[in-house]
């Protein structure tokens, strides 16, 4: 499967309005990683400006936690280089680490022990003392909702509440840089919507954010800037809107059809499109002329006219779908 | 690349056991407690009633300065096999410690200083128990305090670096069966080894690690008739062994943590 993109309809590259002449909080420079011989990031780089929030998007299995792993230093490229705050990660992984925050794709906590005392063990970690712990812990608790249960043992928590325990945890040293591994895979809708607020205010205070998920529509609302990966490759990178309009366009229009229909459906026009099963997409930055041909053709049939988005990149550049089952 | 240890990220990271020990103590603590009182009451008691003498003390007296060290080895190894590995990979508590300025050498640091002390406790409460039997004199228990973290510290070494080497929980009823079991019979705890080896065997008995505490808590409690070179002979070798298997368990740690 492949999408064919008219020329009429690739926007002109312009710069990344991030392109400031600051040094990148984050430098992954022709980064491989091998595991026993099989290749699961290949030759990635990307820059992370700083107050950016930054998107590593891509079905399971692309390589993305590994990427991050790469980045905190905790997994040993196989090749290139990473340098973060501007310091090689080899070299001076704890004073990196002193600096960011991490919060995993999996909540690890201390069952049987509250948020407070899970906190309390974190910021131990970080060799923060009294006063202050107890001073971060109270504005962490406060500022992630945690006060309902801070005192109830983690094991009795929801889901949404871990997550947000969890990102309590990696503030609390006040990273510059905090980076997020599938903050809301797996939560409910209502859950998402107040993490996504949380980013926002995260970033409105100067943090840096460096995200992984295989959302698009997160990616979308969040992201400054996207790098989309399919088995470990940068399949392509840029603001979201950029890579919307410069590989599929602004609108999509989704329809069953034969290949006869499409054939009709299409003629003279010179637009992009692709197929998924029965299921014809186009793609382009005008296609009012769709609608009253469908009509001709099939009077009764179904249609939607939607704008494009991140999905429909992954799809037009992969092939294949991004959450499975989509 | 060798990393430095960095004491504080270590201590942080035997707080956190201790700080997820503090809500199960009371539990895990009374096994502890019951064990020894257990040991002493039935070899002491049902045995003991069979063995009229064994090196000229009465058979319950004389299993006391060997059981303490079997506490501590018991304490040590729990820690350093199945919760080392429980945290490792199933709790996934290392990852996250890895998140922050905690480097593998810490948490090995750190892991080591827990078991430690997990060592102290068991070792310490059958210590105290057999005080309270009337089996062991103040000044006994004062001269044998320290052989109890140095027979945790060995017990800590080759737990960790079992766990770290194999890694795999089904491999660590080996480990207990296959070596602790033996180690716990022949290691001059239920009758005096050179009393029964000959020969070769005598050396060959040298080689196994529990022997060494063992005979360290006899001389601790009936002083005379040790010599001088067999302690120094004894706190070498285990000295010796833990620290060198340490230093291999620093390459390990990081080799499996940072990969
Ligand atoms: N420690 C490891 N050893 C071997 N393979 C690994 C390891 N970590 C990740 N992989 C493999 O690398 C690929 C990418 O994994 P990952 O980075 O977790 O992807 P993502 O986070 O995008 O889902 C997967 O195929 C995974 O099985
Ligand atoms: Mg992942």
């Amino acid at each position: 499967m492949s999408v064919s993109v008219p020329a009429s309809v690739t926007a002109p590259p312009r710069a990344p309005a991030e392109a400031r002449s600051s040094v990148p909080v984050v430098q992954v420079t022709g980064v491989s990683k091998h595991y026993d011989g099989r290749e699961v990031v290949h030759e990635l780089s990307l820059h992370v400006q700083p107050g950016q929030c930054f998107g590593l998007l891509g079905p399971n299995g692309a390589g993305k936690s590994t990427t991050l792993r790469m980045i905190y230093g905790v997994t040993k490229p196989s090749g290139g280089s990473v340098r973060v705050f501007g310091l090689d990660v080899a070299q001076d992984g704890r004073r990196v680490r002193e600096r960011l925050g991490v919060t995993l794709q999996d909540n690890v906590m201390i069952d049987v022990l509250t948020p407070i005392e899970n906190l309390r063990v974190f910021g131990g970690y970080h060799l923060l003392r009294e006063p202050v712990l107890s001073q971060r812990i109270a504005a962490l608790v406060d500022y992630l909702e945690l006060g309902s249960h801070a005192n109830v043992p983690v094991v009795a928590l929801s889901g949404g509440f871990k997550r947000r325990l969890a990102i309590a945890m990696s503030l609390i040293n006040e990273p510059e840089l905090l980076i997020l591994d599938e903050p809301t895979t797996g939560l409910d809708p209502a859950v998402r919507l107040s993490l996504w607020t949380k980013v926002r205010e995260l970033k409105a205070k100067g943090k840096t954010v460096l995200l992984t998920t295989h959302y698009m529509d997160e990616a979308e609302r969040l992201c400054d800037y996207v790098v989309i990966m399919a088995q470990g490759r940068a399949v392509c990178q840029g603001t979201p809107k950029d890579l919307i309009l410069t590989h599929v366009g602004r609108d999509a229009f989704e329809v069953d059809c034969s290949a006869e229909e499409q054939t009709q459906l299409l003629q003279g026009l010179t637009l992009g499109s692709l197929r998924s099963g029965p299921r014809l997409l186009v793609y382009g930055n005008d296609l009012a002329a769709l609608v009253p041909r469908l009509h001709a053709i099939a009077p009764e049939r179904a249609y939607i006219a939607r704008p494009a988005n991140l999905e429909d990149v992954f799809l037009a550049q992969t092939g294949t779908h991004l959450e499975a089952g989509a | 690349m060798s990393k430095l240890i960095s004491w504080p990220h270590a201590l942080a990271v035997t707080r956190r056991n201790a700080a997820m020990y503090r809500r199960t103590w009371v539990l895990s603590i009374l096994p502890n407690f019951f064990e020894p009182v257990f040991y002493l009451w039935s070899i002491g008691l049902g045995v003991g009633a069979y063995v009229a003498k064994m090196r000229g003390v009465p058979y319950v007296e004389f299993l006391v300065p060997g059981l303490i060290c079997v506490s501590a080895m018991n304490g040590s190894s729990f820690e350093a096999t199945y919760n080392v590995y429980v945290r490792m990979h199933y709790e996934k508590m290392y990852a996250v410690m890895l998140t922050t300025p905690v480097e593998p050498e810490d948490i090995l640091v750190g892991e080591l200083l827990w078991a430690l002390i997990r060592a102290c406790m068991y070792g310490g409460i059958f210590l105290i128990v057999t005080v309270l039997f009337g089996l062991t004199t103040p000044l006994q228990a004062l001269r044998v305090l320290p052989v109890i973290p140095l027979a945790g510290l060995l017990f800590a070494a080759l737990g960790l670096a079992f766990t770290l080497r194999v890694g795999s929980i089904d491999l660590f009823s080996y480990y207990f069966t296959m070596f602790l079991t033996p180690l716990f019979l022949f290691s001059d705890v239920f009758f005096p080894i050179e009393e029964r080896l000959h020969g070769v065997w005598l050396y060959v008995a040298e080689l196994l690690p529990l022997l060494h505490p063992v005979r360290l808590s006899r001389a601790a409690f009936h002083g005379g008739g040790v010599s001088l070179g067999t302690v120094a002979w004894d706190i070498t070798y285990t000295l010796g062994i833990a620290l060198g298997l340490l230093s291999w368990c620093r390459k390990l740690i990081r080799d499996r943590l940072v990969a």
